[in-house]
């Protein structure tokens, strides 16, 4: 570092360069470039142009083998007419719903674990365990756990006398069994956000607010979820986006099925377009489309409110 | 780990062989999903045979994951293709053969009198005329009971539609789930499907549904329904079954707790593993409903095919001719525990394949199973509809509705 | 209740609370406690239809040891590292880049560009699938380890140039521009103040990357198809196929694949939880 500060670069090399207070300006203006090409290149190619690659396929009928055929929207008016998008489409949306319940219930638990007794640190990161492992071992877990010969669920129901449910070949239950299995993961990261977030709760407004007699419901309602709210927005933030790109838990635990009654957008998606049925990848395409929109409305809103906290 | 492992031992005794001074060898490359073990043995024997036999020729072979294989094909086809590949008959074949990635090879069926000796399956391998690949296996779809079971009750083995529905009564009435049956991976409800259409309306218009000239709308698919509806309406079917996958459906029969599951032969190795012998475990033929109908199977067909651009056609056209000698498919199959498709092979000394091999030579078509003769898209829609209908029999005609459009869009109609 | 400290409640709420605790814990845990239970579990307790009860006897060895023999799962294990560690190297080193122009410049399109990184964290998945795909296959990279590394470098490079933007905003600027006057170029203000400035962000992206990516299970589908390149996600599933009602055996390959990032976890939780949740405390 001593001697970049005393050489002056590349100065020495060629005499001349011109002088050197600008050159240094015009470093500074080509900087950001050199240390932003690499990662934008990648970005574009890999993030940003598929999805207009996507939008374009999805004008056209394809299997991935021969040539592609235009055929303008009729892949969306296909849609239109096509009940399994529906079911997928209304399952989405009881994701959204029932996901919400992330957040209060990871608040909840945060403000349990909000203590300092003994022990209370390995506490916190047990309860937080569920979101380290994958979806996968979640999915499998909780497939074996509905299962319904002998799973804990059912030997529960039947030490009970009733009698055991197929959560996950019935069309009333599958979906809110798959989204349970969801839920595991999702509160443990709401309640870790707001763990950081009570952290930072500032002491002396707590003092304020309890001299004058606030208490239990009072005070969360009006002294403390107020000074969360940060930690609320972005667990609000990430269970959408967990809600909109549930395909693991689906793919794992049901394959769609029964009957396709338990499928979503993301799962219907690839269905159509790479599974052993499928290699419609213009359809495909123009479900991710659909898909891209739902988000977009949220994306737009999240955007929206980060531009107002950048600039005020 | 294990395919490189033996492209490894298959590197090495080509530079065995080139060392000691051979002459200049020529390279068959073959891609196959063989990767379960009897399978893998069988080819590992194939190909030993063949280098033995045409010592000019050294064979690479590529052993892919059976699952991966589905859709690795579709990339290695149009990529960089092998000189052969294995695939299964009819109209799984179909969207290979018309995006021309198959290599038509009517000529060696012609200079091998192979319609003659795989007439079997001559009609699974054709398209257009033309023939496009070998088959080298199949085996037969039947129902597998527990003879113990039936003997106890002294239920007959049944030959037609009453005596089956008879012996399913009998079996439900004492506590026994006549039919076992794991849908979750919807296939098992396609081999429903299949049998009560071939025996209600026979092979020509089970074909002729598949392939999209009859329509599900019609009133013969009505009738496949009502005898399926004897079935599904009187809960003769394992409860759940769309919880299970059919290796989970087995475990009632092991148990006693359900007698008959229509099945392919793949199952009695399962079945014997867990303990059923060949005194508990038995088959027979899918019983007839319409009487007279001459009677045709669901015989699933493993072919092998030459990708249209494959680099060394010459050598692979003999491997096929290879393939489907007598010697070499008796050999095979010995391995796999599945029926040779060439008529003058042996058959493997096993009282299961012995009746298959029996049902198959005299069956009067050979369908592929319901996901290999319909187009793919509509299999899926097919099998889901099924498996819907066999848990909520109340919606079929929601359900053949249903069906009656997506075929429409399937076959452009 | 919060923010009422429990020392200040009465004894037997604080006595309450203390064994009340530990019980929830063990309800919260219930699924990953049996999990663990059986993956010690004997074959012939599963056939007898002991799931839930004290297992017959622990046999640890055998299950774990079928399990690496028997099964692929050894392979599909090495394969998410392979595919895991690379991502993680490549994405840090993107996003500081990144991260340092976007924090520390000041030109037009700035912001632009900064959103087009968060936005990119939002984009559902599938509209990616097809074309991502295909381009692989172009790139003859389909199925093979750098094709997903390549692909997780770019998308994580969003989420992480993010990061490290925030963070890096957080840093004295007066640094910087003392540099600067001194002379130094651009390129050295980065490495030599900068970086070793960045360290605890870097330390914090890389177990997130290092879990986000492990616990992929789409990508892996998409693009990879043998088990020569399976991760451990895809591969756990397959193996579930295979080892139908074997489920001693598929809870001791789901333990086995969990246990990276869970050790990850444990020995970076500090690290771990500020990455999670960064901005849950800001404005």
């Amino acid at each position: 570092m001593n001697q970049a500060s005393t050489m002056p670069p590349k100065s020495g090399i060629n005499p001349v360069t011109p002088p050197k207070k600008s050159m240094l300006r015009n470093q500074r203006k080509m900087a950001p470039w050199f240390f932003l090409a690499p990662g934008i290149l990648m970005f574009l190619v890999f993030v940003i142009s598929p999805i207009f690659q996507s939008l374009w396929i999805s004008f056209y009928e394809w299997d991935g083998l021969g040539e592609k055929t235009w055929l303008g929207l009729a892949n969306y008016l296909e849609l239109f007419d096509d009940e399994n998008f529906f079911i997928s489409l209304k399952n989405n949306i009881i994701w959204l719903v029932l996901y919400m319940l992330a957040p209060p219930i990871g608040l909840a638990i945060a403000l349990m674990l909000n203590q300092t007794v003994f022990g209370i640190r390995l506490y916190k990161s047990l309860f937080f365990f569920p979101f380290v492992i994958s979806q996968v071992v979640v999915g499998l877990v909780f497939a074996w756990f509905y299962d319904p010969s002998y799973g804990l669920l059912n030997v529960v129901i039947t030490s009970f006398g009733f009698e055991p449910i197929a959560v996950l070949a019935d069309e009333r239950f599958v979906t809110y069994g798959i989204i349970v299995a969801g839920l595991w993961p999702q509160v443990a990261y709401c309640m870790i956000l707001y763990l950081t977030g009570l952290n930072n709760v500032a002491a002396d407004q707590i003092e304020a607010a309890r001299l004058d007699n606030a208490k239990g419901w009072k005070m969360l309602w009006y002294i403390i979820i107020p000074q969360l709210r940060p930690a609320t927005f972005i667990a609000v933030v990430v269970t959408v986006i967990g809600a909109l790109r549930s395909f693991d838990l689906v793919s794992i635990m049901t394959s769609g099925g029964p009957y396709g009654s338990s499928r979503v957008l993301s799962y219907y998606m690839y269905e159509t377009a790479l599974s052993e049925y499928g290699y419609r990848m213009g359809y495909g395409a123009a479900i991710a489309v659909v898909l891209f929109a739902i988000m977009m409305l949220f994306i737009t809103g999240f955007i929206w409110k980060m531009i107002r906290d950048e600039r005020g | 780990m294990k395919p490189k492992f033996f492209k490894t031992l298959l590197a090495a005794s080509a530079v065995l062989i080139a060392s000691t001074g051979m002459a200049e060898q020529r390279t068959l490359t073959i891609n196959t999903d063989t990767s379960d073990p009897a399978p893998k043995a069988a080819f590992e024997q194939l190909i030993a045979d063949f280098e033995a036999a045409n010592p000019d020729v050294k064979v690479d072979w590529n052993l892919f994951d059976h699952e991966g294989y589905k859709t690795s094909i579709r990339n290695f086809l149009t990529a960089e293709a092998p000189d052969l590949a294995n695939w299964y008959a009819g109209n799984r074949m179909a969207p290979f053969v018309e995006a021309d990635l198959f290599e038509d090879v009517s000529d060696v069926w012609a200079e091998n009198n192979l319609s003659e000796q795989l007439g079997s399956a001559l009609p699974s391998m054709t398209i257009n005329g033309k023939q496009w690949g070998v088959p080298y296996t199949y085996y037969q779809w039947g129902v597998y009971y527990r003879k113990d079971i039936f003997a106890e009750k002294g239920i007959e083995v049944p030959k037609t539609w009453d005596e089956f529905l008879a012996a399913c009564a009998k079996l439900k009435e004492d506590g026994v789930t006549p039919i076992t049956i794991g849908s979750k991976y919807l296939w098992t409800a396609g081999g429903w499907f299949d049998y009560l259409n071939l025996r209600v309306n026979g092979y020509d218009y089970h074909m002729k549904l598949t392939s999209g000239e009859a329509s599900y709308a019609d009133p013969e698919v009505g009738k496949v329904f009502d005898a399926w509806d004897q079935l599904t309406t009187n809960d003769y079917f394992l409860e759940n079954h769309a919880a299970f996958s059919w290796q989970e459906a087995l475990a009632p029969m092991v148990q006693g707790k359900a007698a008959m599951y229509l099945m392919g032969n793949f199952a009695v190795a399962p079945l014997k593993e867990a303990g059923l012998t060949d005194e508990t475990l038995g088959f027979f033929p899918f019983p007839e409903i319409t009487p007279g109908l001459p009677a045709a199977e669901d015989a699933p067909t493993d072919t092998i095919h030459i990708p249209a651009n494959a680099k060394n056609k010459e050598d692979a056209k003999k491997f096929l001719a290879f393939l489907a000698t007598a010697e070499q498919q008796s050999k095979i199959n010995a391995e796999l525990g599945q029926l040779p498709v060439n008529k003058n092979s042996t058959v493997p000394e096993d009282p299961f394949l012995a009746q298959g091999f029996e049902l198959l030579s005299n069956a009067k078509g050979l369908a592929q199973f319901y996901d290999r003769d319909a187009p793919a898209e509509m299999a899926k829609a097919g099998m889901e509809g099924f498996q819907e209908y066999m848990v909520k029999p109340e919606r079929r005609e929601a359900i053949i509705k249903r069906l009656a459009k997506i075929e429409k869009k399937v076959f452009k109609k | 209740m919060f923010p009422q400290p429990i020392e200040k409640s009465s004894p037997s709420i604080r006595y309450l609370y203390q064994i009340g605790l530990p019980i929830a814990l063990i309800i919260w845990l219930l699924p990953l406690i049996a999990v663990m239970m059986t993956s010690v579990r004997p074959a012939a307790d599963i056939t007898a239809g002991n799931y839930w009860g004290w297992p017959s006897s622990f046999n640890f060895l055998d299950n774990y040891k079928s399990v690496f023999i028997d099964s692929a799962i050894g392979g599909f294990i090495w394969n998410s590292f392979m595919v895991t560690i690379p991502t993680v190297v490549g994405t840090i080193i993107l996003s500081c880049l990144t991260g340092y122009a976007l924090a520390i410049y000041n030109f037009r399109s700035n912001l632009l560009i900064f959103f087009m990184f968060v936005a990119g964290n939002f984009i559902p998945f599938q509209i990616l699938m097809v074309p991502v795909r295909d381009l692989m296959l172009q790139m003859g990279v389909y199925d093979t380890y750098r094709g997903l590394i390549i692909f997780h470098i770019a998308f994580q490079t969003g989420f992480c140039t993010l990061f490290m933007r925030n963070f890096i905003k957080g840093l004295p600027f007066e640094l910087i521009e003392s540099a600067r006057v001194e002379g130094v170029t651009e390129f050295k203000i980065f490495w030599h103040i900068v970086i070793p400035l960045m360290r605890p962000a870097i330390a914090a992206l890389a177990v997130l990357v290092f879990t986000f990516i492990w616990n992929d299970y789409f990508w892996a589908t998409v693009l990879t198809q043998g088990s020569d390149t399976m991760p451990v996600t895809a591969g756990l599933n397959s193996l579930n196929g295979q080892w139908v009602a074997a489920w001693h055996l598929v809870s001791a390959g789901a333990v086995v694949a969990a246990l990276p990032p869970v050790i990850m976890f444990f020995l970076m939780q500090k690290h771990f939880i500020a990455g999670l949740t960064l901005g849950a405390t800001k404005g």
